[in-house]
């Protein structure tokens, strides 16, 4: 059962999102119908597009109006950006992953993304936006595994935008692809060169993707393609920079003590949210209720910092990466070090986005999880 | 905390004895509360009500966005009051003709240790009324610094970079800025109260942020440790800009020498102008800045009696 509360908070600018999707099949039918009528297609994958999903069981009703195709709906993040969204929209979910608790009116389907049943969706329904949150970021991955997952497979979903013609996509990036440097400004803006690959080789199809998105923004202008680069979401969700927080005894290196973002994944949400609607077009950061140091981070999540100087925290998270008893790769220690905050006053002038959850709330999600968890 | 569950006897012991401030903790603290009684009475002056006169941009959790740490600020302070009073007991003229708002503050460097800025800073902070809190702008180099990373922004010392100075000049507030940078600072004494080339970021700096720019000169500083020669290769190898060879250093002389600084606030500059504009055209204003502060520090020469008096 929806709170109702939040329903209503909701509202208006789900209904200012919903306005122009409801012209839009019109306007838009016959273009999609030329693409089918150019018998560019073999007629069998139209066959596959009116089969059932596999696993949802369940017929997907061609849509009225547009859905919003949630990519990597079954993380944490997605869960929540479809619950939110299924109340003003037709929403469709697509993930390798069952989605479990799905709320009856999401449609789901159980794909990898990069097989020819990506097309049916498009093909099958009117899709007038796609989230793309199905980003692999599993440093224990092969690089090729990533960049196969990440970048292949975004590609298509791009091909099959521009195919079908798809007014909307909203890239989840993340203010990672900067990079903690040394010589950063305090607050990168938004036209910062993405430095994040250049200490860290694992961030490199992250950067890709970015990259991806920004060429697909110049190469479709017809396409309004939103960029979303937030600082570490924290809360429920499970994520380096949150799962780091739930430590009890967290790493510090010795001697570093840079300045800190972290926003709540439901302000992420809102902020894809607000992207979704109509005329928004960009990139932008997203930044979270105010910036402290690691320090006070850790102590007011309830953590103790155990300070380590920077070769022993070197040597033994490579040590222990080996032994697969950590999940930090060390090169992400600089992420310890160096400052790489975001200024995210063109989120707030353009896209109307304030996070709305305070410290004390984010801090008190992150710390329900551990105690769950303990 | 919940901590309840376990049934491990003395389980939450360790965690809870910890979760106070750590014994280390608080013996700095107490020492360093101390310190700041002893310049107090010293200086006499509230150094408290100094750095409660700060006024910084705080975000939405009560931090100052750069790192600026009052707590610590109050014991950097005391010791700063402590310098600048009785160790190089510093003269300072014409502190009044700094203008309110935002300003540049533009100096020369010497010293081999930048005692020089933190004079400056202390002059705004105890001379100036109402006090002024200028953050200075250091290199890059001092962020890969383990503790000095940590110490620099809590003073509210900031990356030297033109987006940061640009954000903080827009929040009216006042930087220090040294154009020599490091060629200064690692001076050998033969080249002393000579001023090395200025960089022109902060004239096209101030023209587009239409900031006033005033020239300090800063006399006493290149005889605190006087330099005989610059040892490249070890800074080559320790990743320093200079590895300066300083002969107090051979007699166990760590401290700098108790030289008398004396600082000289000029009138301030108000440029106009484009700041996209050639690089000679910029150049003009550099040098009108960097002779003013030259003759400034020749007078200054001219005037003082000794270097220790």
């Amino acid at each position: 059962m929806p709170n109702p509360q939040t329903t209503d908070r909701h509202k208006p600018s789900a209904r200012r999102g919903r306005e122009p999707a409801r012209e839009r099949p019109s306007a838009r039918a016959p273009v999609a119908r030329g693409v089918f009528g150019h018998g560019a297609e073999s007629p069998k994958p139209v066959e596959q597009a009116q089969r059932p999903a596999p696993t949802t069981g369940e017929f997907p009703k061609p849509a009225t109006e547009g859905a919003v195709l949630v990519t990597g709906v079954c993380g944490r993040l997605g869960k929540l950006l479809a619950r939110e969204l299924h109340r003003t929209d037709k929403v469709v979910g697509v993930d390798r992953r069952p989605f479990a608790d799905r709320p009856k009116d999401i449609v789901h389907h159980q794909v990898d993304m990069r097989r020819k049943k990506m097309k049916d969706i498009f093909r099958g329904r009117n899709i007038r936006a796609v989230v793309h949150l199905g980003v692999l970021h599993d440093p224990r991955r092969s690089d090729r595994d990533r960049h196969s997952w990440n970048i292949v497979a975004f590609q298509k979903l791009l091909d099959y935008m521009s195919q079908y013609e798809v007014p909307k996509l909203v890239v989840l990036s993340g203010a990672n692809v900067y990079g903690p440097q040394p010589n950063n400004p305090q607050f990168l803006t938004e036209d910062a060169p993405l430095l994040g690959a250049q200490h860290f080789g694992g961030m490199r199809d992250l950067v890709e993707l970015d990259m991806l998105a920004q060429s697909f923004f110049w190469k479709h202008p017809d396409t309004e393609t939103v960029v979303l680069r937030p600082c570490h979401i924290v809360g429920r969700v499970h994520n380096a920079a949150s799962n780091y927080l739930r430590l009890d005894r967290p790493v510090m290196v010795m001697g570093f003590d840079p300045m800190m973002q972290v926003v709540h994944e439901k302000d992420v949400v809102r902020a894809i949210q607000l992207a979704l609607r109509p005329g928004v077009r960009g990139i932008y950061n997203i930044r979270g209720p105010g910036e402290m140091p690691l320090s006070r981070l850790i102590r007011e999540v309830g953590g103790r910092p155990r300070q380590v100087p920077t070769p022993l925290a070197k040597v033994a998270l490579d040590q222990l990466w080996k032994l697969r008893l950590s999940s930090f790769p060390s090169q992400e220690l600089d992420h310890l070090r160096y400052v790489c905050m975001v200024d995210d006053s063109r989120a707030r002038t353009e896209l109307g986005y304030e996070p709305v959850h305070s410290i004390d709330r984010v801090l008190k999600d992150v710390r329900r999880l551990r105690h769950q968890l303990s | 905390m919940a901590q309840g569950g376990s049934i491990v006897p003395f389980a939450g012991w360790r965690r809870t004895r910890f979760l106070g401030e750590s014994p280390l903790r608080q013996v700095l603290r107490s020492v360093g509360d101390r310190v700041v009684r002893i310049a107090e009475d010293v200086v006499g002056q509230d150094l408290d009500a100094r750095i409660a006169g700060i006024k910084t941009h705080l975000n939405e959790v009560g931090h100052d966005p750069f790192g600026f740490d009052p707590e610590t600020s109050r014991y950097a302070l005391a010791m700063a009051a402590l310098l600048h009073r009785r160790y190089f007991r510093t003269q300072v003229f014409g502190i009044n003709r700094v203008p309110e708002g935002r300003v540049l503050i533009v100096a020369n460097h010497s010293g081999q240790l930048p005692l020089d800025a933190v004079m400056i800073g202390s002059a705004m902070m105890l001379d100036a009324d109402p006090p002024r809190f200028p953050r200075s702008m250091v290199e890059t180099w001092t962020a890969e610094l383990p503790f000095i990373s940590t110490l620099y922004p809590r003073l509210g010392q900031v990356v030297g970079s033109p987006e940061n100075a640009r954000r903080l000049l827009q929040q009216e507030e006042s930087l220090i800025v040294f154009p020599e940078g490091a060629r200064g600072i690692s001076k050998t004494y033969d080249q002393r109260y000579q001023l090395t080339d200025f960089g022109l970021g902060f004239v096209r700096l101030a023209l587009e942020t239409g900031t006033p720019i005033v020239p300090v000169a800063v006399i006493g500083g290149e005889e605190q440790y006087p330099s005989i020669a610059d040892f490249k290769p070890l800074a080559r190898l320790l990743n320093m800009p200079a590895f300066p060879v300083m002969p107090q250093m051979f007699f166990g002389m760590i401290a700098p020498l108790p030289t008398k600084y004396r600082l000289y606030f000029g009138e301030p500059f108000r440029f106009s102008g484009d700041p996209d504009d050639d690089d000679s055209a910029i150049e003009e204003k550099v040098w009108l800045v960097k002779s003013t502060i030259q003759s400034m520090v020749n007078r200054g020469l001219r005037e003082r009696k000794g270097v220790f008096i």
